[in-house]
């Protein structure tokens, strides 16, 4: 075996460029491939980080009628905050929103939305809600997402009428000022919304101390027993929406490792059925000086494996300073990514684990090792009398 | 002992199916060769030669008879062991040579010892005996393509010889040589015959090489027309 790898190392490098051109094409399978997945990987987290830093907290609590995807469910959807929850409300470790369903009219245009009440001082999310904290005599603070923001031509300063039905079924008006916009990779919290002061909307609505939605800041802590009416959701039922994007996603990133690998692997496989009518002669030697012809197979074998380590060290040698710095720097999307519908960042920080590393290379190697025994096997049906003429056709 | 064959052929037939038909390259070939011999298989293309080389070398089998070498007989051998039979105790030298492009010189001599799992300093050193007994130590780190043919033939009579075998079987081993290469060639061969009492097989119709043989068996139509001892 010894012998054997001596001699396939002397092969491959002795044979060159082939060599070199298969381990430069093999190499960069192997870096785009961990550099994809760590982008997924990447995207993965930071959607998740994002979502919980703009979005969900660490798990929320949701009136037992609250339907995200049924506006119709929002008038019925708020209750008063339980005496449990407002121990932890006052250290600032929990925030209680209202949501109700409202209209704006943007010059002149008009746009449903939902009006988001929260705390201007809140500390659990990222939202920039202490710029609701401002004293505006004639209109509401408002703060809007930059989706919206594009989409309605609207920016900071503008004003535009609102206009809500309160809890009594009666509708009623006001002015609202746009104090700021802020920019979300979670599109859920951008589009179609108006974040105005949690106390405004209660008085707009006529529901002093109610809420729809409790947010709360560690997902690790104890949670007190639910309240009646309403519903907990912890951050892994939360953040199940993105994992199934991601999982869709990574079924699309597969097919293009496939077509990387495949291009490899076309290289290796084409230089192996090459090299069995080029080198008839070193396999009919090769065998006249003592070797079996299965040993020969097991050669040839083993210089297309060696491939993908010479690969995996070339590969290294450029692909991890790049991969290094493409952790630091990140991928900027080449287009906005704030209409992909999606939670997705303009720059992606790819992520990898050890365990992307070595499974990656180690499927390489497998499938490598497949594609330089399959041809192989036909030295074992050669004679290796004609062999060392090189007759075989 | 010393008189003992070393290559003992019996009844040896060879047929190669050619289309629906056959073509009988070996008819009942019965030759035995001792120890140190310095002997030519000579003949006309197409007379068997290279066949009963090759089955010799143990590369082919015999269709019917026997060849026995060092006692072995070769139709029994399973691919291990006729790897084993031509690894430790046979030698080839090939009209082209034959040699690994890509390695040294050095490595293309140190190749048979690497199958025998020598250590990295025996393997030096005997690679250099070899490369000595040839004239070549100069060329030790040139590769293939950067020799002559002469050079190339010289190279692989050291690599035929290195591990000292009973048997070095040659197959026109000059066809691609000049005259005074072929020449130089042989007298080198010759030499190490009588130094390592070393077993030289050729199969030739050249006449520089049947020049040089000790023993000349003329083979036609694939049967041995005669067997003349020139010199012990």
């Amino acid at each position: 075996m010894k012998t054997a790898f001596k001699l396939a190392f002397r092969n491959l490098i002795g044979a060159g460029l082939r060599t070199w051109l298969n381990v430069i094409v093999l190499s960069f399978s192997f870096v785009v491939i961990i550099w994809m997945k760590g982008i997924i990987e990447g995207w993965n987290q930071q959607a998740k980080n994002d979502m919980t830093d703009w979005e969900i907290g660490g798990g929320q609590y949701w009136h037992e009628k609250f339907d995200p995807f049924d506006p119709f469910t929002l008038s019925e959807s708020h209750a008063p905050v339980p005496k449990e929850f407002i121990p932890e409300i006052e250290r600032g470790d929990m925030e209680p929103y209202l949501i109700a369903q409202g209209t704006i009219y943007p010059r002149g245009r008009m746009q449903s939305i939902m009006i988001k009440g929260i705390n201007p001082r809140q500390s659990i999310f990222l939202l920039p809600s202490h710029r609701l904290d401002t004293a505006v005599s004639d209109a509401i603070p408002a703060l809007i997402g930059s989706i919206m923001s594009n989409n309605l031509k609207i920016g900071i300063g503008d004003r535009m009428m609102i206009q809500w039905r309160d809890a009594e079924g009666t509708f009623d008006a006001s002015e609202i000022l746009i104090t700021e916009v802020f920019r979300a990779n979670v599109p859920n919290i951008d589009q179609g919304q108006v974040y105005i002061p949690l106390e405004k909307l209660r008085s707009m609505m006529n529901l002093p101390g109610e809420a729809t939605i409790f947010t709360y800041r560690d997902s690790e802590s104890v949670r007190p027993s639910v309240p009646a009416g309403l519903v907990h959701k912890t951050k892994p039922e939360l953040t199940a929406s993105v994992d199934e994007v991601i999982k869709m996603k990574s079924v699309g990133t597969s097919i293009l490792y496939l077509v990387l690998i495949l291009l490899a692997m076309l290289g290796i496989f084409d230089t192996q059925v090459l090299s069995i009518f080029r080198r008839q002669k070193e396999i009919g030697t090769y065998i006249a000086l003592g070797y079996t012809r299965r040993q020969v197979v097991g050669l040839f074998t083993l210089e297309g494996t060696m491939n993908a380590v010479l690969a995996a060290l070339v590969g290294a040698a450029y692909g991890l300073p790049f991969l290094a710095w493409q952790a630091k720097t990140g991928w900027t999307m080449p287009v906005d990514t704030s209409d992909f519908g999606m939670s997705i960042a303009q720059t992606l920080y790819p992520a990898y684990s050890a365990g992307l590393i070595v499974m990656t290379v180690i499927i390489i190697m497998f499938i490598t090792l497949i594609v330089s025994y399959w041809p192989s096997r036909r030295i074992a049906r050669m004679n290796p009398t004609e062999a060392l003429r090189g007759r075989i056709q | 002992m010393e008189n003992s064959p070393v290559i003992k052929i019996e009844k040896l037939v060879k047929r190669f199916p050619i289309g629906k038909g056959e073509f009988t390259a070996l008819k009942g070939i019965e030759l035995q060769f001792t120890r140190g011999e310095f002997a030519g298989l000579v003949g006309p293309s197409g007379s068997g030669k290279t066949t009963l080389l090759n089955i010799v070398g143990s590369l082919d089998t015999p269709t019917e008879g026997e060849a026995y070498v060092l006692d072995r007989a070769v139709s029994r051998l399973n691919a291990k062991e006729a790897a084993r039979l031509r690894k430790q105790e046979l030698g080839f030298i090939f009209q082209s040579y034959n040699l690994l492009a890509v390695h040294t010189v050095f490595e293309n001599v140190e190749f048979p010892l690497l199958l025998l799992d020598y250590n990295g300093s025996e393997r030096r050193r005997m690679v250099m005996d070899a490369l000595e007994w040839v004239g070549i130590t100069d060329k030790a780190r040139s590769k293939p393509p950067q020799l002559s043919g002469g050079e190339c033939q010289r190279v692989a009579i050291a690599r035929a010889m290195v591990k000292k075998p009973s048997v070095v079987l040659a197959d026109e081993p000059t066809a691609n040589l000049d005259a005074a290469n072929s020449h130089n060639i042989l007298k080198t061969m010759e030499q190490l015959n009588s130094e390592f009492k070393t077993t030289f097989l050729f199969a030739t119709h050249d006449e520089k090489v049947i020049s040089y043989l000790h023993r000349k068996i003329y083979l036609i139509d694939g049967k041995v027309d005669s067997d003349e001892l020139i010199k012990q």
